[in-house]
């Protein structure tokens, strides 16, 4: 199984500090957003992350403001997954929109530490670190859809699509 | 066992009995954007289809950076003007007219019992007139434009219960700074939150929408105020179609019921770089800033210009710092300027700007500097949000900035009273 780097935050990881406010309405492709990613959080985060690393953080990530592009970064950057103790429910909504895998965990933030390698299972539902392996919850149908469509607008454009057909 | 106003609500939608904790597919009646409307656009043209499912439900509101302050801001707005045109978008609601959630409110469209959806976080304000408004982002807005639904958890619901009246020279700001404090920025994350208790009766419209304006702040998916005479008589002019109040059962199930007693409530203050670092004014005097901002969608309605220009009439801003005053709409704006209050602002000092979100979000108008200080009506205060990320913002209500602004340092309103 495949190992990934963590990089690991506290509680309450807001999107003004994932991708400031200036840049909302003037950046607006992903590759561009990657390169501001967490940027008034973490100024290393950009330029060391690479693709497949994971972020693990506290309590309420990804708290604020609506703005997309808070999740559109992180996955343009090449983060992984994000798992955290629990999500704010707009950037929850937006992660699965945009492709980008959250798993929601009470004890593993607490065990695993920034730099570590750590492995993923998706298939059984596991985070496997040095110290063990914890569970996690599947995520619903529908949301698992959203996910291996690799994104809301691919997966509507689908459903669009499929409705046309039978018409 | 009966419901709460956000499960009747939902379930009326939906088609369907359903309680907190199912997922439920629905067709909203309005579906809110801002500036962001060129980004959604740019998702929507790749679904494929040439037009959106009903362009009489999507309200378009320029606000972020009115007017364009780049070539950037520039080409947004003139891609969402193309778009509104070749869509038929009647809603849509130019530069001149103010920040989004205060349009959106002045102009009937936050009805009681109507489901609404925005690519905004504070799209929560609308529960102040009884209706179930949620913030989403911007491929989901795309994908309701060509849809027209979109699946929601109905959320459990904290009951907020606010006895007795506020004391003078402390307001709604300062009641949901508290409650924001005591509780943590995540208390009501995935939950409705319905203020209630003859307290909350007793708020002005413009007082029950910063309740429901930062209740986004707490997490959550949906603020309410039952709605009562005060919104009726408000849209008796105004409202946009026929509507339906809903209402709380009285037998309804809360996830939890909070007591909170507006007489003891002193000024708050919400310090660096959390909403939910909240201390009494009374422990934080004396702090000096630079930058002091009265507006925003939080609080930038006349009575919060009203307060100010009270406070401000025939003094003089300290030396020391600098006062940007921004009426959240044309409407509020054209008010204050006709009852004198923006000329007893000017002649103390303040810069005017046109009404819009300012430097709310850091895009323009009144940018920090590294290591400078803001005090400011708004509802955000994390780090770099307005400027540097070397540079603090405290929160702060309408009367507690303008007694501040006087004394460069933070003050007690109650003082100017």
């Amino acid at each position: 199984m495949t190992k990934s780097r963590v990089w690991k935050y506290g509680d309450n990881v807001n999107t003004d500090v994932i991708f400031p406010g200036k840049y909302t309405y003037s950046i607006l492709e992903p590759e561009d957003m990657a390169r501001h990613a967490l940027e008034d959080l973490d100024p290393d985060f950009a330029a060391g992350v690479h693709p497949g690393d994971v972020i693990v953080a506290g309590r309420n990530f990804g708290c604020g403001s609506s703005r997309e592009q808070a999740a559109t970064c992180l996955k343009y950057a090449g983060v992984k997954a994000v798992i955290a103790k629990s999500f704010a429910r707009i950037f929850f909504r937006n992660a699965i929109n945009q492709g980008l895998l959250v798993i929601q965990s009470q004890d593993a933030p607490d065990n695993i530490a920034s730099g570590e390698e750590i492995a993923i299972d998706f298939s059984q539902g596991k985070i496997i670190t040095e110290k063990g392996v914890y569970a996690f919850p599947p995520l619903p149908p529908s949301v698992v859809g959203i996910l291996e469509a690799g994104g809301l607008i691919p997966y509507t454009k689908k459903r669009l699509e499929d409705v046309k057909i039978e018409k | 066992m009966g419901k709460t106003f956000t499960e009747k609500v939902l379930s009326q939608k939906a088609g369907k009995d359903v309680c907190a904790g199912e997922v439920v597919t629905v067709s909203p009646d309005f579906i809110l954007s801002h500036d962001n409307s060129a980004a959604i656009i740019k998702e929507f043209l790749k679904l494929g289809i040439a037009n959106v499912s009903n362009p009489q439900k999507i309200v378009i509101i320029l606000d972020h950076v009115v007017p364009a302050s780049s070539e950037k801001y520039a080409l947004n707005h003139k891609i969402i003007r193309e778009f509104v045109e070749k869509q038929k978008i009647d809603h849509f609601f130019d530069i001149n007219f103010g920040i989004c959630h205060q349009v959106f409110s002045e102009q009937g469209f936050a009805m009681p019992g109507k489901v609404v959806l925005g690519a905004d976080s504070h799209t929560t304000s609308y529960g102040a007139f009884g209706a179930f408004a949620a913030g989403i982002g911007r491929s989901e807005v795309a994908s309701v434009w060509a849809t027209d639904e979109i699946w929601l958890r109905v959320p459990e619901t904290l009951r907020i219960d606010l006895n007795g009246r506020l004391s003078p020279g402390v307001s709604a700001k300062d009641i949901i700074l508290r409650i924001i404090g005591d509780e943590g920025a995540d208390r009501a994350n995935y939950k409705a939150v319905e203020f209630a208790g003859e307290g909350a009766g007793h708020f002005s419209l413009g007082s029950r929408l910063v309740l429901a304006n930062m209740a986004a702040e707490m997490g959550v998916k949906n603020g309410y105020f039952a709605p009562d005479g005060k919104v009726f008589e408000f849209l008796s002019t105004c409202a946009r179609s026929e509507f339906e109040p809903v209402f709380s059962d009285p037998d309804a199930s809360y996830e939890h019921v909070l007591e909170y007693d507006l007489s003891s409530l002193d000024p708050q203050v919400a310090c660096p770089h959390t909403v939910d670092n909240v201390r009494p004014v009374t422990e934080v005097l004396g702090t000096p800033f630079h930058q002091a901002v009265i507006g925003t969608c939080t609080n930038g309605r006349f009575e919060d210009l009203k307060t100010a220009a009270d406070i401000l009439r025939g003094k003089k801003v300290a030396r020391s710092i600098r006062v940007l005053v921004i009426p959240a709409s044309r409407q509020e704006y054209l008010t204050a300027l006709k009852a004198g209050f923006l000329a007893d602002l000017v002649e103390s000092g303040c810069v005017v700007l046109n009404p819009g979100c300012g430097p709310c979000l850091g895009a323009h108008q009144g940018i920090l500097a590294p290591g400078e200080v803001a005090l400011s009506t708004a509802n955000r205060n994390f780090r770099g949000r307005m400027g540097s990320r070397d540079s603090e913002i405290y929160l702060a209500s309408p009367a507690t900035v303008a007694a501040s602004a006087i004394e460069g340092k933070i003050a007690d309103p109650r003082m100017y009273l």
